[in-house]
């Protein structure tokens, strides 16, 4: 199986080919045109020059269902199964020749004979909503196979599992893959998953295809060296010494989960001034209320949160008095208005303070602009001015923005959740070291990821989250990734 | 029929499940033809005027062709096309659906007003009724169980819909529509497709709705016909959490509330009259409030919905 694409905007002349039966990883930064690419592959859109080859032949893929016919199958980042439908729906309805009427008790049994043949499960009953999300990964996976794909795109499948998780489903792509009945090709930012489980490895840089080898022939330096163009060097981060004073204290509260069905539940939640504490755990286990919990956003029904050994009841006031600031995930949506300008992202916070702190009925427009300008430069916010939108800039950027926001003044607590999900290498160094930096002045940061790596690279001590309990707690340095994962798990 | 025997105040239990029959019908169907289109993820606002269009489309035929069957085609065809102009439309960018809507719903009364003047005096046929209180000899059964055919294709119609949504392609089609346009678009379907006709179908079904109000109950053609039916039926449909069987209970619970002033009437009580008058309101909202959260979203929901979005 070969590929050819010419030149367009976002890619430039990439030439790729993906041998049957092979495992195909392709790394690459955000922007780098990875989903350009597999998108033109799989007729989402249409490429300006060049080709694209299944088998030996020319194929013409005008949309998905061309795709579909072809065996061309792509799991997404984000999923595409329809939420409020089961497993089995989901799998029935996708199928180009679905019947009309559907007799669910003999699609029951064949989907059930199919699943027998298959090396791994998935719960076929519940609502896709229900499921966690590497039941959800699975069954993206089975719906490809039960399609009948011969090629598989995986857009980083490992995201969103626990390192467990990802393992084993790895494992069993590869296990099909060896067989000889798949061909796969996985995006990924992640070299461990490229050295343990692919064959071939491409790198794309900037629209350009930066080399290709076989795993093993290059070292990951020198894949990084092709990622970004130049050296990395991860640097061994400088640390003070966490403080003893409990900054933000959340103390046997409960609030129903957003289904309103099950609760959470934290006994006891402190974090130092100057300590970074990790919230692991799989999406879905509740890291999503307790963020809800701390901005005010859901109530309390029991328990109590202090700052700074005084009670908080999470509103506007007394989030400034207590300076106790939130970088939510996606910050986009959660935490910008998009159509507004850089500069007035930046001064949310104080737009209606005076320099002393008192009520002012007008926001000064030269004051803010003055603001804006100095923590674009201050914290190196890449836009054309602080007048554009904070909707057109990258996503790298747009956090940048809100952490500036969020870490100029004082600052005692800051609450982060999953703060470089989606971002590319450059700007996760940078988001990274100022948490670290912000830690290091005596912040008490609490950070919420569903990204382990990340919790592993920068919390002075973690718990992982699951079900809506804290199930495990321990000092950063003292534990394991795979000890941590087991609890991410339920184990 | 004999002289109405005294059955005191189990007349008002008994009027009110006759009421419920009686009056839900319109409910019913509008509130099926709202499901199905909000299923597929659009909001219809404009059913109201659908369905007061369709009373006066289907008073109109009737009386010129001289059978009331036809008269409920007709209706059903008049909503047929205010659904396919309410789908053509939103199907654009930058039109919202409920505004849309609001536009219709003030539309189809206007034009039903316009049209219908001529027909406020004659009499058109009636819609036939069945008689399922045969086997009582208190004429309040007999009269409480004289069952429209309409409410029986409405209460067949209903399962048929939850069949079509759980068993059939083109129901699960409708469902991930409403669901996630991406993913629809993944697996190939038109989401602007499926939306128009899912609106073009719920149309019809209110037409339907409109037709038996000017065909049976109250069974004449006049400009208060409906009296925000329409739109307490729109509101139902979130009530019954986007069920067709949900919408049949739901529907004869609102009926029963429409019925509860007049079947307190005929026992005597008239204190009050206008505030009994005005249950299905208060229902409506308390309903609402009741079903509602601050903290919690709403259960159900197809997540394409404007309103949900």
């Amino acid at each position: 199986m070969s590929m050819q694409f010419g030149d367009f905007k976002a890619l430039d002349n990439v030439t790729l080919r993906v041998k049957a039966g092979s495992f195909h990883a392709l790394l690459g930064e955000n922007g780098a045109g990875k989903s350009t690419l597999v998108k033109c592959i799989m007729g989402f859109q249409a490429p300006t020059q060049g080709g694209l080859l299944v088998g030996r032949r020319e194929a013409r893929i005008k949309d998905p269902v061309d795709a579909q016919k072809l065996g061309l199958g792509m799991v997404y980042q984000h999923f595409t199964l329809v939420p409020s439908l089961t497993g089995k729906e989901n799998l029935v309805i996708a199928r180009a020749d679905a019947p009309h009427v559907i007799d669910w008790r003999a699609e029951t049994a064949r989907l059930e004979e199919f699943l027998a043949r298959m090396p791994f499960q998935a719960p076929l009953d519940r609502p896709v909503t229900d499921l966690s999300a590497g039941e959800k990964q699975r069954l993206e996976i089975l719906k490809q196979l039960y399609l009948g794909s011969r090629f598989l795109i995986l857009d980083e499948p490992t995201s969103v599992l626990t390192p467990n998780e990802a393992d084993e489903v790895l494992t069993h792509v590869r296990a099909l893959c060896q067989e000889g009945g798949l061909s796969v090709l996985m995006i990924t930012h992640k070299f461990r998953e490229v050295d343990q489980f692919a064959d071939h490895v491409s790198v794309l840089r900037r629209g350009k295809l930066a080399g290709s080898a076989r795993v093993g022939e290059l070292s990951n330096a020198e894949l990084t060296r092709m990622m970004i163009g130049e050296e990395f060097t991860p640097q061994e981060t400088q640390r003070t010494k966490t403080g003893t004073h409990v900054m933000l204290n959340l103390r046997a509260a409960s609030a129903p989960d957003q289904s309103g069905l099950k609760t959470i539940k934290i006994e006891d939640l402190k974090v130092h001034a100057g300590e970074i504490l990790g919230i692991a755990g799989v999406s879905g286990n509740g890291q999503k209320d307790l963020m809800e919990i701390l901005t005010g956003q859901k109530k309390l029904s029991t328990g109590a949160i202090e700052v700074d050994g005084k009670p908080y009841c999470a509103n506007r006031e007394e989030s400034q008095a207590a300076q106790i600031r939130f970088v939510p995930e996606e910050p986009l949506q959660n935490a910008c208005a998009a159509r507004m300008s850089v500069a007035e992202n930046l001064g949310f916070r104080n737009f209606d303070r005076t320099r002393n702190g008192g009520w002012k009925l007008l926001a000064n427009k030269a004051d803010l602009q003055a603001q804006g300008m100095r923590l674009i430069e201050e914290f190196n916010i890449k836009t054309t001015s602080a007048h554009s939108p904070v909707g057109v800039l990258s996503g790298g950027n747009v956090q940048r923005t809100v952490l500036a926001r969020e870490l100029s003044g004082d600052v005692k607590v800051l609450v982060v959740a999953n703060p470089c999900f989606g971002l590319d290498v450059a700007s996760v160094t940078a988001i990274r070291s100022r948490l670290i930096a912000a830690r290091n002045r005596g912040v008490a940061v609490l950070l919420i990821s569903e990204d382990l790596d990340e919790i592993l690279e920068l919390s002075d001590r973690l718990m992982v989250m699951y079900e809506g309990k804290v199930a495990f707690e321990a000092q950063t340095r003292q534990t394991t990734s795979s000890e941590v994962g087991t609890y991410m798990a339920g184990g | 029929m004999s002289d109405p025997a005294d059955i005191g105040l189990w007349g008002v239990p008994l009027a009110m499940l006759g009421g419920a029959i009686r009056v839900s019908t319109p409910f019913l169907f509008v509130s099926l033809g709202e499901c199905l289109t909000e299923r597929s993820g659009r909001m219809n606002l404009g059913l109201e005027g659908t369905l007061i269009f369709g009373a006066m489309a289907g008073y109109a035929a009737a009386y010129h062709s001289g059978s009331a069957w036809f008269g409920v085609l007709a209706a059903g065809f008049a909503g047929m096309w205010f659904g396919l102009f309410h789908g053509w439309v939103c199907r654009f960018k930058g039109v919202n659906d409920i505004a849309m809507g609001i536009a219709l719903m003030l539309l189809g009364m206007g034009l039903a007003f316009f049209f219908g003047k001529p027909y406020i005096q004659p009499v058109a046929p009636d819609l036939p009724a069945i008689s399922l209180g045969w086997w009582s000899d208190i004429p309040q059964v007999e009269a409480a169980l004289r069952v429209n055919v309409l409410f029986i294709i409405g209460a067949v119609l209903a399962l048929a819909m939850a069949w079509m949504f759980r068993a059939t392609r083109i129901g699960l089609k409708v469902r991930v529509v409403g669901d996630s346009t991406a993913a629809a678009r993944a697996i190939g379907f038109n989401p602007d497709l499926v939306r128009l006709w899912s609106t073009a179908a719920g149309g019809a079904l209110a037409g339907v709705g409109g037709a038996y109000l000017s065909l049976y109950y109250p069974g004449s053609w006049n400009e208060g016909i409906s009296s925000g039916q329409g739109l307490m039926a729109i509101a139902l449909v979130i009530f019954a959490r986007w069920n067709p069987i949900n919408c049949f209970w739901a529907a004869l619970l609102f009926g029963g509330a429409g019925a509860l002033g007049p079947a307190l009437q005929s026992v005597g009580v008239s204190s009050g009259y206008y505030l009994f008058f005005a249950a299905p309101y208060i229902l409506t909202l308390i309903l609402l409030i009741a079903t509602s959260s601050p903290d919690r979203a709403l259960k159900g929901a197809p997540s394409e919905l404007s309103i949900t979005k």
